[in-house]
């Protein structure tokens, strides 16, 4: 085992020489991150919206993406290396898959739950399917929709650390040089800054699903205003704070 | 018009929930459907706009069968609110009112103001609520909402599912007034659900009782009162006031006021202070059944006749109602009398207690400046005030009962001198009801929100 006790003064010293380097991992370590999770947007959400069509579309769906984060990352990113090679590619396609499920869990989720009477209500209005889904339906779900976007993100910025074993870069790059050269210096030089980026991501992803909230909208548009408001739209707000989804890798 | 012909709904479990509907909903008309919980009142009006189709029958809207029209058009062109308020949450209130407009592609200035003249209707300032939120309006206001939308695009029908029964008894009050006033301006023809005997014998033109499925009874308010189809109806009619009968009225203390009130008042407060806010009122249009019914409801044997405006109009006491009861074609307006004595807001008390003590009144009615009815000073409100202003030993006084009841029995209209009242006509009456006692009201109103929860 290498030596964990790694002075702190070591560990900045170390990472302002090789910041260079590390600027381009962390970099990589976006990028892939961030393609795979807007391609399981782009994919996820019209996935979410076709599980509305019928009970047994949405159990398939739902199945397959449920399997494919099952996997276990590892074992995903090998099979994907096989038939794909190694690199950056295999890389972001894995995400992809990986984050496929939270995000159409949630975005079907999100659609569900609008209540039966705000549909009733829009279809005596004489909104057409399309209407009732674009006007109504999604901009009520798209708080759940965050928080499968929130959770597709921190999963996939810790599964992109294991990128370097099917030969992708990033951040995984100086934890496995770490591993391998027994260098703790290196190790915390990969970790540290990707759990940072988790951190980070967690955090602004929650306030962008606390702004899209309608609940939320209202209560600013009520402080901002100076009216006495405030209070039932917290309690909107509480209501309207989207579940957490069950599996999350 | 809209009309039913044999109408059946077969739900997809089987369930038979329409049986062989026959119905007319005549234009300009508030149509009442009421009856029990699931007896089919809202999938008979959700077929209307085509939220439900029919398994067999017509249905046609001014001689056209609907199913000839595209239901996303039709249920444009009908107004609908429902039960839960169904305001989108993500919408301002603009936009939510404006939401037929938007699907019919008005232009956007004339949405505007189209909304603000929306909200003003309703007693909704539009430059304080047209950007807010749903959730930041109180029921009331967001049913209010509702309501307006569905008139947004002006439409010939509306279509109202329960829409006042999640309220409060004052929201509803008010909405139920809202909307029997707008409807007096704007001769909709208005669809409305509800299980609510009181609140459909207020505002329904025409009631449609139903059950299991099936038409009992459909008549004017007046005629279903008067001749009842059979013992569902009577029942449903009758076990309303039993449930009102229960609340305990207590208004003795008015005939024995004497008429030396004046030299008692310490301070004098304005008639106000001590006015009865909600009296009992009715409408001229309204038939002699109901306005005894309201007073039965309101324990008063009299009550103000006003218009939607609540001008005060005259005045009626059961002894006349019952003089032309059998004359089914009369109403408010034919048997009503002039009010004689009123006082204006702000009068002070002991003027209207001498206005009461000089003319052996059994109450005044109190009118603001434009002349409308606001509240009403009764010999018990008088005693009320006095017994929380005068030491126990005095009020003991009050309660004594001074006058011959005979005289009392009299003068039970109010505003009018004794002898022209005829007394006569129902003996059987006791003199002790005369007191409007309107401060059951509340009481009232909830415990007709208990019998039907
Ligand atoms: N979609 C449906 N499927 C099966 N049964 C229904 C459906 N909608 C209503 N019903 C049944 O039809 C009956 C009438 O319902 P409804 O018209 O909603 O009653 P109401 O409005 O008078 O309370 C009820 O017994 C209800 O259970
Ligand atoms: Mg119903």
């Amino acid at each position: 085992m290498p030596d964990t006790s790694v002075n702190f003064v070591d560990f900045v010293d170390y990472f302002w020489r090789n910041r260079g380097l590390m600027g381009e991992y962390f970099l990589q370590h976006v990028q892939m991150v961030t393609l795979g999770v807007l391609l399981a947007l782009l994919v996820g959400v019209p996935l979410g919206v076709l599980c509305m069509k019928s009970r047994w579309l949405s159990r398939i769906i739902l199945s397959i993406t449920g399997i494919l984060q099952v996997l276990p990352s590892l074992a995903m990113l090998v099979l994907l290396m096989l038939w794909m090679g190694l690199g950056n590619t295999t890389v972001t396609v894995g995400l992809f898959l990986y984050s496929l499920n939270p995000i159409v869990r949630n975005t079907y989720v999100g659609l569900q739950q609008v209540s039966s009477s705000l549909i009733d209500a829009a279809r005596g209005v004489g909104m057409n399917r399309w209407q009732q889904l674009w006007r109504v339906r999604v901009p009520l779900a798209l708080p759940y929709m965050m928080t499968g976007l929130r959770v597709a993100a921190v999963i996939a910025i810790g599964v992109a650390t294991i990128a370097p074993l099917v030969g992708g870069d990033g951040l995984g790059r100086e934890l496995y040089a770490g591993i391998n050269g027994q260098n703790s210096l290196r190790i915390y030089a990969g970790a540290i800054p990707a759990a940072l980026l988790a951190i980070v991501a967690d955090i602004g992803l929650g306030a962008l699903q606390r702004r899209l909230d309608p609940a939320h909208r209202s209560a600013r548009a009520s402080s901002k205003r100076g009216s006495g408001g405030s209070s039932s739209g917290k309690a909107a707000a509480d209501k309207a704070v989207p579940p957490v989804p069950k599996a999350q890798g | 018009m809209i009309q039913f012909q044999n109408v059946n709904k077969m739900y997809d479990d089987g369930f038979h929930a329409l049986k062989n509907i026959n119905l007319e909903f005549r234009k300009g008309e508030m149509t009442v459907l009421i009856g029990p919980s699931g007896c089919g009142k809202s999938t008979t009006m959700r077929m209307i706009n085509r939220l439900v189709s029919p398994s067999s029958g017509s249905i046609k809207i001014d001689g056209s069968d609907i199913l000839s029209i595209d239901p996303v058009e039709l249920r444009r062109s009908i107004g609908y609110v429902i039960q839960s308020v169904g305001l989108f949450p993500h919408m301002t209130i603009a936009r939510n009112v404006a939401i037929v407009p938007r699907l019919k592609r008005w232009t956007a200035d004339k949405m505007s103001r189209r909304v603000d003249e929306l909200l003003d209707m309703v007693g909704l300032k539009p430059e304080l609520y047209r950007d807010r939120y749903p959730s930041e309006l109180s029921g009331g206001q967001q049913q209010r909402v509702g309501v307006v939308r569905a008139l947004a695009a002006d439409p010939d029908i509306i279509l109202m599912d329960e829409p006042f029964s999640a309220l409060d008894p004052m929201s509803r009050e008010q909405l139920q007034e809202d909307v029997a006033r707008l409807q007096q301006e704007l001769h909709k023809t208005i669809v409305f659900v509800t299980h609510d005997m009181d609140e459909a014998l207020k505002i329904a033109d025409r009631i449609v009782l139903m059950k299991d499925g099936e038409v009992v009874q459909s008549d004017t308010p007046d005629r279903i009162l008067r001749r009842p189809a059979n013992d569902f109806v009577r029942s449903f009619i009758g076990q309303k006031r039993l449930d009102q009968e229960q609340i305990i009225v207590a208004s003795a203390q008015d005939r024995e006021a004497g008429s030396d009130f004046g030299s008692v008042m310490q301070d004098t407060p304005s008639v106000d202070e001590v006015m009865i806010t909600q009296p009992a009122v009715t409408y001229p249009s309204r038939g002699l059944a109901e306005a005894i019914s309201t007073m039965e409801r309101r324990k008063v044997d009299s009550l103000y006749v006003v218009d939607r405006q609540r001008k005060l109009l005259g005045s009626v006491s059961i002894y006349n109602v019952m003089d032309s009861y059998r004359d089914e074609d009369k109403t408010v307006a034919d048997v009503m009398l002039p009010v004689r004595y009123s006082v204006v807001s702000g009068t002070p008390l002991t003027q209207a207690v001498e206005l009461l003590a000089g003319h052996r009144l059994h109450n005044v009615a109190v009118v603001d400046e434009s002349g409308r009815f606001i509240g009403l000073i009764t010999r018990g409100s008088v005693v009320r005030h006095l017994a929380e202003q005068l030491p126990m030993m005095e009020y003991d006084q009050l309660d004594n009962p001074n006058d011959e009841p005979g005289q009392a029995r009299k003068d039970i209209t109010p505003g009018m001198e004794p002898d022209s009242s005829p007394s006569s006509s129902v003996p059987s009456l006791e003199p002790a009801s005369s007191v409007r006692e309107n401060d059951s009201d509340d009481r009232d109103s909830k415990s007709g929100r208990e019998a039907r929860s």
